[in-house]
């Protein structure tokens, strides 16, 4: 019963919020008489969604596209230099400071340069998609391979575990959650990634993604299309976060702490 | 006498200067079940650490009876159980054997016993969180068994139990040694749990550590709750307490 109403609150509170300021946001535009190129009203980027929806639908899919394969990219390679910095402290701090740089250096301003050497678009985006996504999980996995247990340091020691071991069954467990926190950040930032990259790339025709849409709506003062496609994209990335949540509780269920309902 | 074990002029001094331990002479026969007993600081986790080979002597020897011992000779229960969180009790049990190579399927009935003899059949599917304290810490005692070692080292097990808990576990730590014929390196600080497991404590004392004392008991079997309350059971803490005072004072 009193789960029952905690979930309705928590369902209904931001829905009642989200009525008052959509009804607060088309009052004002009526009553103000904004025209649509400066402030379309909600009702009016509904309705744009509606028609201009497929088309739309199609750049998501582009847009998707870059992200998810950047996401996916960034998880593996990610991994994999991780777990290659934790082998040693001397690669850990040869290594590091560049990626730090590679990190801070603005994504903004190296994606010209990506885009004029890489020949082909999917991939260009993908690289700068890539390189906005990957830091967080090779820090947070950084982090979790050397954050073991003393005790369980022990443990291993005494029964004489080889390097391996250590690795696949104390230090990858217990980086997990890390990992798992670092996929959750790379998801918005891959989907960030892939837009800015859009924006500099700027490619119009078929292949082009919501980005460029929202680019292309703005020159030509379609300016509840614009809406309609940074709806979209809202959308596209709640939904990212949403998955990645579900399954990092998924994967942790049961035995970390940030997965354990209070009900135990 | 035989000997499991010997101890000559150990000493351990940590790299920032401390001298943990100094001129350690110990030597236990198979079978004994030897408590260590000091205030805190006396190095008496320190020596455990240094007969599990976690840590090595600065000076003097640790020398084994028939060589040095393999990777599955010396079980080791922490203060803490220590175990792996993501793991069902049963591959926490398993977990010696894994890392010794020995497959799932060839170790499953050594780990079922391990866990019938801490009492844990049926719990074996659980997951550490969801075990209580005191399960947590016979998981760890099974973990130490499973591989039939030469010898047990506890360093503090039940010290985070409550009472109750604690003194079911002492019962059945005196079961299993009984019937299984270890030997048992034992670090407390509690004077009654010393007395009433053991057939020796020794007594250490601090800054550094030292043995100042080193006791026989010699109590009929089996040990109870009524031992708990006999007049010799009394004298003799009495006495270990003595001795503790005066490693304390020292």
């Amino acid at each position: 019963m009193n789960r029952a109403r905690e979930m309705f609150v928590d369902v209904a509170a931001p829905c009642v919020v989200a009525l008052l300021f959509l009804t607060g946001w088309e009052w004002i535009v009526r009553a103000q008489n904004i025209p649509p190129y400066i402030l379309p009203g909600p009702i009016l980027i509904a309705q744009t969604l509606w028609t201009d929806g497929p088309s739309l639908m199609n750049s998501l899919w582009v847009t998707l596209r870059t992200t998810l394969a950047a996401l996916a990219s960034a998880t593996v390679l990610g991994l994999a230099l991780a777990v290659a910095l934790a082998q040693s402290r001397l690669i850990e701090r040869s290594l590091y400071p560049y990626l730090v740089i590679l990190q801070v250096t603005p994504i903004v301003s190296i994606a010209p340069l990506i885009i004029i050497w890489v020949n082909d678009v999917f991939l260009s985006l993908l690289v700068c998609a890539w390189l906005v996504a990957f830091f967080p999980i090779v820090a947070n996995t950084t982090l979790g391979l050397n954050s073991i247990d003393r005790g369980h340091g022990d443990l291993f020691r005494l029964y004489r575990a080889s390097r391996w071991q250590r690795l696949m069954h104390l230090r990858l467990p217990t980086a997990l959650p890390y990992f798992l926190a670092g996929v959750r950040i790379s998801g918005g930032l891959a989907l960030i990634g892939a837009v800015v990259a859009e924006f500099v790339a700027g490619s119009g025709g078929a292949e082009s993604g919501l980005a460029f849409r929202i680019l292309e709506a703005g020159y030509r003062l379609q300016i509840p299309r614009l809406f309609a496609a940074l709806l979209l994209l809202s959308l596209a990335g709640i939904l990212i976060h949403a998955v990645l949540g579900f399954i990092t509780r998924r994967i942790l269920r049961g035995w970390h702490e940030s997965a354990v309902s209070d009900g135990r | 006498m035989s000997t499991l074990l010997r101890l000559d002029g150990v000493g351990k001094r940590f790299a920032n200067g401390t001298q943990a331990l100094d001129g350690i002479d110990l030597a236990v026969a198979p079978g004994e079940f030897v408590s260590l007993v000091g205030p805190s600081g006396c190095g008496k986790s320190t020596l455990l650490r240094l007969v599990s080979g976690l840590d090595n002597p600065s000076t003097g020897t640790i020398a084994w009876d028939g060589g040095e011992p393999g990777q599955s000779d010396i079980g080791f229960v922490f203060q803490d159980a220590t175990l792996l969180p993501w793991a069902t009790l049963f591959d926490n049990v398993y977990l010696p054997l894994k890392l010794g190579g020995v497959s799932r399927a060839a170790a499953r009935p050594r780990i079922e016993e391990a866990l019938v003899l801490v009492g844990l059949a049926d719990a074996a599917k659980l997951l550490p969180r969801e075990a209580s304290g005191g399960m947590r810490m016979r998981v760890s005692i099974a973990r130490a068994l499973v591989t039939r070692p030469k010898i047990l080292l506890l360093d503090e097990p039940f010290a985070a139990l409550d009472e109750i808990t604690r003194f079911k576990l002492n019962d059945d730590l005196l079961r299993l040694w009984r019937d299984q014929n270890w030997t048992v390196l034992f670090v407390t600080h509690s004077v009654f749990e010393s007395v009433y497991l053991s057939t020796r404590v020794v007594v250490m004392s601090p800054g550094p550590g030292r043995i100042t004392a080193d006791a026989p008991i010699r109590f009929m079997d089996p040990r109870n709750a009524d031992l708990r309350t006999s007049s010799d059971f009394a004298t003799l803490c009495r006495e270990v307490s003595a001795h503790l005072a005066r490693a304390m004072a020292a």
